[in-house]
C-alpha cells in the first residue's frame, strides 16, 4: 500500500466490486422476477415480496419459505426450512471467515448480510484476503436487482398472459439446475445423488399417504435424510468439502 | 389458523442472517467434524434437486412443457451455460412448448 492512501485503496476496491456486481445484479433482476410470482402465489403483496428479498437474499431459501407460507405452515417449520435451505451459506461464511483475518466486527456483520452463491463466488475468486469494500461494491449492484426484481415480478406476474407466467415460472428451476448440474458433471457421486433425489422426491409426491405430507415438510425431510445418508456413505475429503 | 406475513418475513430474515453472520463473526477456526462438513457440502445439491423435481412438471400449464424445460435446462447447464442463460433457455422452451404442444394434440 505504499504510494496510495487507504482511502484510494478503498475506492478502487469499491469500483472493482461495482464492476463485477453489474452482471450479478442484472441476472438477479431476471431470476427474482420468477420469485416474485412465487411470492404472490403465497399471498405476499409487492412490498412484502420486496422486503423478503431485501432482507433474505436467498433464492432457494426464499422459494422454500414461500412454499411453506402458501401452505400456512407454523413459524417453527418456516425457521427450520429456512435453516436447512440456506445451510450452504453457513459453509460459505465459514470459508470467507478463513480469509477475513484483520477484518473488524462491523465489516464482518455487513458482509454477512449478503453472502450469496454469486457474491461468494466473485469474492473468493479474488486472490488474497477479503476486501470489505470490494464486497460492498458488488452488494450495491446485487441488492437492488434482487429486491426490485422480486417486487416487479409480484406486480407484473398478474398482468402477464397465463402462458408467459407459466414460462417465467420455470426460471427458478432453470437457475437451480445451473447450480447443481455443473458440479454433478465432474463428480459421479453428485450425479448419482441428483438422480436419486429426483426419484425419491417424485416417489414421495405421488405415493399414497406420504403425498399428503405438505410439500415444504417433504423437502425438509428429504434434505436432512438424504444429505445425512450421503455424508455417512460418501464422506468428503477436506479439500472437497470446502470447494 | 392464519399466520402474519410480517412475522413470517422476520423469521426468514433473522434465520438467513444468523446463518451467514455467525460463522463469519464467531468461527475463527475451520470446522473439524468430517460428517458435518460432508453434510453441509451435500445439502445444497439435495435440497435444490428435490425442489426442482417433480415441481417443475407442476409449474407449467402443461406438464410435458415442464419436462421439456427440465431436459433443456440439464443439457444447457451440462454444456456450461451460466445461471441466467439456463433460466432463459428453460423459459423459452416452455413458451414454445405450450404453443406447439396443443397443435400436436398433447
Amino acid at each position: 500500500m505504499t504510494g496510495i492512501t487507504a482511502n484510494e485503496y478503498r475506492k478502487s476496491a469499491l469500483r472493482a466490486g461495482i464492476h463485477d456486481g453489474i452482471p450479478i445484479g442484472l441476472g438477479y433482476f431476471a431470476v427474482s422476477f420468477a420469485l416474485g410470482i412465487a411470492a404472490r402465489g403465497a399471498g405476499l403483496n409487492a412490498f412484502q415480496s420486496f422486503l423478503a428479498s431485501l432482507l433474505c437474499n436467498a433464492s432457494a431459501g426464499e422459494y422454500a419459505a414461500f412454499t411453506l407460507i402458501a401452505a400456512d405452515a407454523t413459524y417453527i417449520e418456516l425457521a427450520l426450512m429456512t435453516l436447512v435451505a440456506n445451510a450452504r451459506y453457513l459453509l460459505m461464511s465459514c470459508a470467507l471467515s478463513q480469509r477475513a483475518a484483520g477484518v473488524n466486527l462491523p465489516h464482518r456483520m455487513l458482509i454477512g448480510f449478503d453472502v450469496t452463491d454469486e457474491l461468494f463466488a466473485v469474492t473468493i475468486a479474488r486472490p488474497g484476503k477479503l476486501e470489505p469494500f470490494y464486497f460492498y461494491g458488488a452488494m450495491l449492484m446485487a441488492l437492488p436487482g434482487w429486491s426490485v426484481g422480486t417486487a416487479l415480478g409480484n406486480i407484473a406476474g398478474n398482468l402477464l398472459p397465463a402462458r408467459l407466467t407459466s414460462a417465467l415460472g420455470v426460471a427458478l428451476y432453470g437457475m437451480f439446475l445451473a447450480v447443481i448440474i455443473p458440479p454433478a458433471k465432474k463428480d459421479k457421486i453428485l450425479a448419482g445423488l441428483v438422480v436419486f433425489c429426483f426419484a425419491a422426491s417424485y416417489a414421495l409426491s405421488r405415493l399414497p399417504i406420504v403425498s399428503a405430507i405438505p410439500e415444504g415438510t417433504r423437502i425438509l425431510i428429504l434434505t436432512v435424510v438424504i444429505a445425512s445418508a450421503a455424508a455417512l456413505l460418501f464422506p468428503r475429503r477436506d479439500e472437497e468439502a470446502t470447494a | 389458523m392464519k399466520h402474519n406475513i410480517y412475522i413470517y418475513i422476520l423469521i426468514m430474515a433473522a434465520v438467513s442472517y444468523l446463518i451467514r453472520v455467525l460463522p463469519l463473526t464467531l468461527i475463527r477456526k475451520p470446522i473439524q467434524s468430517r460428517f458435518l462438513k460432508s453434510f453441509l457440502y451435500y445439502v445444497p445439491y439435495v435440497t435444490l434437486s428435490v425442489m426442482t423435481f417433480p415441481a417443475i412438471l407442476d409449474a407449467t400449464e402443461n406438464p410435458v412443457a415442464g419436462l421439456c424445460a427440465l431436459l433443456v435446462g440439464v443439457v444447457a447447464a451440462f454444456a456450461g451455460a451460466g445461471l441466467l442463460k439456463v433460466a432463459i433457455a428453460c423459459c423459452g422452451v416452455v413458451f414454445l412448448a405450450e404453443w406447439i404442444l396443443p397443435l400436436l394434440g398433447l
